[in-house]
């Protein structure tokens, strides 16, 4: 069944980028997420014409189509689920990596979806310029990615998430067809279609071209490790540093686990028996970061921090970073699986809410680690397991839903960066009424009237709207 | 320090009023302080005028945001914010009229845009009246949030033509320590650009150029020093001429200008709005079919029978 839509998108695209084999296709049925669904064919566009050829050639044989970029996303946003039961096509723009130009004048690059994050801030550093959003893996993950996701970073506090810093999106849009959302002046006509299509996650189209703002690097920067005995004094610290007028560059939290685990993993100096490290970053020009960096030195002594490190040197910065930056990967040396959530809750409530965290974790005989973009709310609860053990999975997502329930009580959000995908969808009743959810569809609907890209993420099932069925049973973990 | 949190009664009572004012039928137009009643063409005389609720709600200023109602002038959110030592990126030219909601509606960003961002990233989440007179949600209360399509960029522009905004949370800011304008007779404002870290403001009116600087006293004084002796502190930025009001890229802002005479313009360096007195050649803004079939269909898609701001086009 899935030959027929193979040989026509070869003789599109070429043989060499056309994938349908049973080995190959399981390498696309999941993302960084624990999800699984089941590609028909995957194949690798490499201009705008071959995405447009793709999807037309999908559509003509009645099937949906999956935008996908690194596959580093944590909520099922890139696993493959069709409609009807009919396995989708997967269209991957790793292949689409050009950094089409440089304007260093007005501070714009045109970059395909492909281009890797951290690859774009690596072409422009000598031009003294950087793209803002940075995410942790922002070594694999792509810019189509971060657009379709709205990621974060931790140095999104000061500077803002991807939004803030994409201009103009060119997208096929389901029925192949090709549109400019958005464009190099402030205020482009019409809608804010631009702004819309920013965090849709593959549902209204595929992203081919984007005018990205390329940031000056600040000239001076301090970075500062913070030592606390307790969760609440660090905690405590990260809302006097902002009561004090002070907007971070940066204001990062692990918990003792993470700080130990890292310790051993990249050997930075973090204080192995510390209950809680701030990492804080401020930047900007010389005086204003001096004094910023008192502030946070005053405020966190003034909540009992048992030590406070300015780093010395670059070197020194770099190695703090990649301590926070590899958390993840530390993991490893507690457990062999970890379960990531990404919930926002005020900042004031983080205390409250990580106690609660961590009775949840224990009340399922589980572990739970904590690093997280303390400034902006953004929880970032680790559950650390072992799939092997028997029927652990069950209490990972018992846990995880009791979690997120947890955030939303105290007037928090689902997700802050890594988004709704598949994972969260329906959750979504959780924060919204139907009515809201019905309007959400209503834009979607807009670009996508027969919802056949990326179909069955984001929103619920049953939202008035449309008629999603639900997702396929197979389709979770 | 934590400042005050103002609260007025938390209650959606007014918000439920105000749906129940825009009911599920009939041509409706939403009116704020009239200030920029003509953006977009007059409203069709059928439509009746409704009154977004007013007052701030909350402000939490150890959570950088504050809830108010669409109805509420700016200048007295403003006075609200201040209380606290912060402010809010919004910057009309008449904050005593101006309401929060018309400012959205019409979502033109100040000329602090350079600096400050534009207004659209200051709405953190919205609450509207839909055209079947319902009161929707869309965003929340926290800085940072991905959870679901974005509607509170899609509403600000789109001059009440997809729903009525009845509040929004804004995220606010600490007020800067020290604020200065500084003007100069420079005819290359785009040097000033390269000097600055993060200016707030630059406006070049062809023969002299503007700069807002604000942050810390140290920084300001150095980046004055860097300036150079051309540019002496002035109280106040250059009048906008408010004839005509124009979007290019900032590239083309001195191909945008050759014909127009200094001092019939005020450009906004590195944003790309040009002020004009004087008739300007309509720069070239194409939309593609597929965009313009986009926004048809957002138009139907959010109010099937055309009664929400009829009259009025966004594009
Ligand atoms: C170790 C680790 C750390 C992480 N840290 C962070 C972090 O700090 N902050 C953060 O925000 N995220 C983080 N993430 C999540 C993830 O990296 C981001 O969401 C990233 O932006 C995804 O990019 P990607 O290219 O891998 O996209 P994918 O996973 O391939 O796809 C993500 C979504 O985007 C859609 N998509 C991809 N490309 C396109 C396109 N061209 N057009 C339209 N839609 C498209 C897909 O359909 C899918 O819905 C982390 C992930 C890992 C594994
Ligand atoms: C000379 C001049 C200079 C300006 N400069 C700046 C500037 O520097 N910075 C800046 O930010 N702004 C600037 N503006 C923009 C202006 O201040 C704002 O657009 C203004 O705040 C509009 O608010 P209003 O309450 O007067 O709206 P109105 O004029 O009453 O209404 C404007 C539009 O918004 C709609 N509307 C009003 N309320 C709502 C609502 N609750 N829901 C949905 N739609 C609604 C109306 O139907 C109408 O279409 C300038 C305006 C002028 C006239």
């Amino acid at each position: 069944m899935n030959d027929a839509l193979a040989s026509e998108l070869s003789a599109a695209l070429g043989p060499d980028r056309v994938r349908s084999g049973p080995l190959e296709l399981t390498l696309y049925r999941r993302d960084a997420s624990l999800l699984e669904g089941q590609p028909g064919v995957v194949c690798f566009p490499c201009t705008t014409e071959e995405v447009q050829a793709a999807v037309t050639i999908a559509r003509r044989h009645g099937r949906a189509v999956v935008p996908r970029g690194s596959g580093t996303g944590l909520a099922g946003g890139a696993v493959p689920v069709g409609a009807d039961g009919a396995e989708p096509v997967v269209v991957v723009t790793t292949k689409m990596d050009a950094i089409l130009g440089i304007d260093e004048g007005t501070r714009v690059a045109w970059v395909q979806p492909g281009v890797l994050n951290l690859d774009l801030t690596r072409d422009v550093a000598h031009l003294g310029l950087h793209f803002a959003p940075d995410p942790s893996s922002q070594q694999s993950c792509s810019v189509g990615g971060n657009v379709a996701n709205n990621s974060g970073g931790p140095h999104c506090l000061a500077y803002g998430v991807t939004s803030a810093h994409v201009l103009a999106v060119e997208v096929v849009l389901p029925d192949g067809s090709l549109a400019l959302l958005g464009g190099l002046d402030p205020e482009p006509p019409g809608y804010d279609l631009r702004g819309a299509f920013v965090g849709s996650e593959g549902t209204m189209g595929i992203a081919v071209r984007i005018a990205v703002r390329l940031s000056p690097d600040p000239p001076a920067v301090r970075t500062v490790l913070v030592d606390f005995a307790s969760i609440e004094t660090a905690a405590a610290t990260v809302t006097g540093i902002i009561a004090a007028g002070l907007v971070p560059a940066a204001l990062e939290m692990m918990d003792a686990r993470i700080t130990a685990a890292v310790e051993d993993y990249v050997h930075a100096g973090f204080p192995r028996d510390a209950a809680a490290v701030l990492l804080v970053e401020v930047d900007g020009l010389p005086a204003g970061v001096e004094a910023a960096a008192q502030v946070v030195a005053d405020v966190a002594e003034a909540n009992g921090a048992r030590g406070v490190r300015v780093a010395a040197d670059e070197a020194e910065r770099a190695l703090l970073w990649k301590g926070r930056k590899s958390a993840f990967g530390a993991i490893a040396r507690i457990a062999p699986d970890y379960y990531l959530h990404d919930t926002v809750v005020p900042r004031t409530r983080l205390v409250e809410v990580l106690s609660q965290v961590y009775e949840i974790a224990e009340r399922h005989q589980l572990l739970v680690v904590n690093v997280f973009h303390a400034g902006d709310g953004n929880l970032h609860p680790l559950l650390v397991f072992d799939r092997r053990e028997h029927g652990v999975m069950d209490r990972v997502l018992a846990a995880g839903t009791e979690m997120i329930t947890a955030c939303v009580a105290v007037g928090g959000v689902l997700s802050g960066e890594h988004g709704i995908g598949l994972e969260k969808r329906d959750h979504m009743g959780l924060i919204f009424s139907d009515a809201d959810l019905d309007a959400q569809r209503r834009l979607r609907l807009a670009f996508d009237p027969d919802q056949t890209c990326n179909p069955h993420k984001v929103l619920p099932s049953g939202s008035r709207c449309g008629d999603l069925q639900s997702v396929p049973a197979g389709a979770w973990i | 320090m934590t400042g005050p949190v103002r609260t007025l009664p938390a209650t959606d009572g007014p918000l439920r009023d105000f749906a129940a004012e825009v009911g599920p039928s009939e041509p409706v137009v939403a009116v704020g302080g009239r200030t920029q009643w003509t953006v977009g063409g007059d409203p069709d005389a059928s439509a009746r005028e409704v009154w977004a609720p007013a007052g701030v709600v909350a402000h939490e200023p150890a959570e950088m945001i504050v809830r108010v109602r669409a109805g509420t002038r700016v200048a007295e959110l403003d006075d609200a914010l201040a209380e606290g030592g912060q402010m809010v990126a919004l910057d009309p030219a008449d904050p005593e009229r101006a309401t929060v909601g018309g400012l959205l509606a019409v979502g033109h960003s100040g000329p602090r845009r350079l600096g400050w961002g534009p207004v659209r990233d200051t709405v953190l989440e919205v609450r509207f009246v839909s055209a079947a007179g319902e009161l929707i949600r869309a965003g929340g209360p926290v800085v940072k949030n991905v959870s679901g399509f974005d509607l509170c960029r899609l509403l600000v522009g789109s001059l009440g033509t997809l729903g009525l905004l009845a509040e929004v949370v804004l995220r606010v800011r600490p007020r800067p320590p020290v604020a200065v304008w500084l003007q100069g007779a420079i005819d290359d404002p785009d040097r000033v650009r390269r000097i600055l870290l993060r200016p707030s403001s630059i406006l070049w009116d062809g023969s002299s150029t503007w700069v807002l600087l604000e942050g810390h006293g140290g920084d300001v004084d150095a980046e004055v020093k860097a300036l150079g002796p051309e540019f002496a502190p002035v109280g106040a930025p250059p009048a906008l001429p408010d004839d005509d009001r124009w979007s290019v890229p900032p590239s083309a802002i001195h191909q945008f200008v050759a014909g127009l005479h200094p001092g019939t313009f005020v450009a906004e360096v590195g944003v790309g709005i040009v002020h004009t007195s004087a008739p300007a050649p309509a720069p070239v803004r194409a939309v593609d079919p597929a965009t313009a079939t986009l926004h048809r269909r957002i138009k139907a898609n959010f109010d099937p029978s055309g009664r929400l701001n009829p009259g009025r086009m966004v594009a």
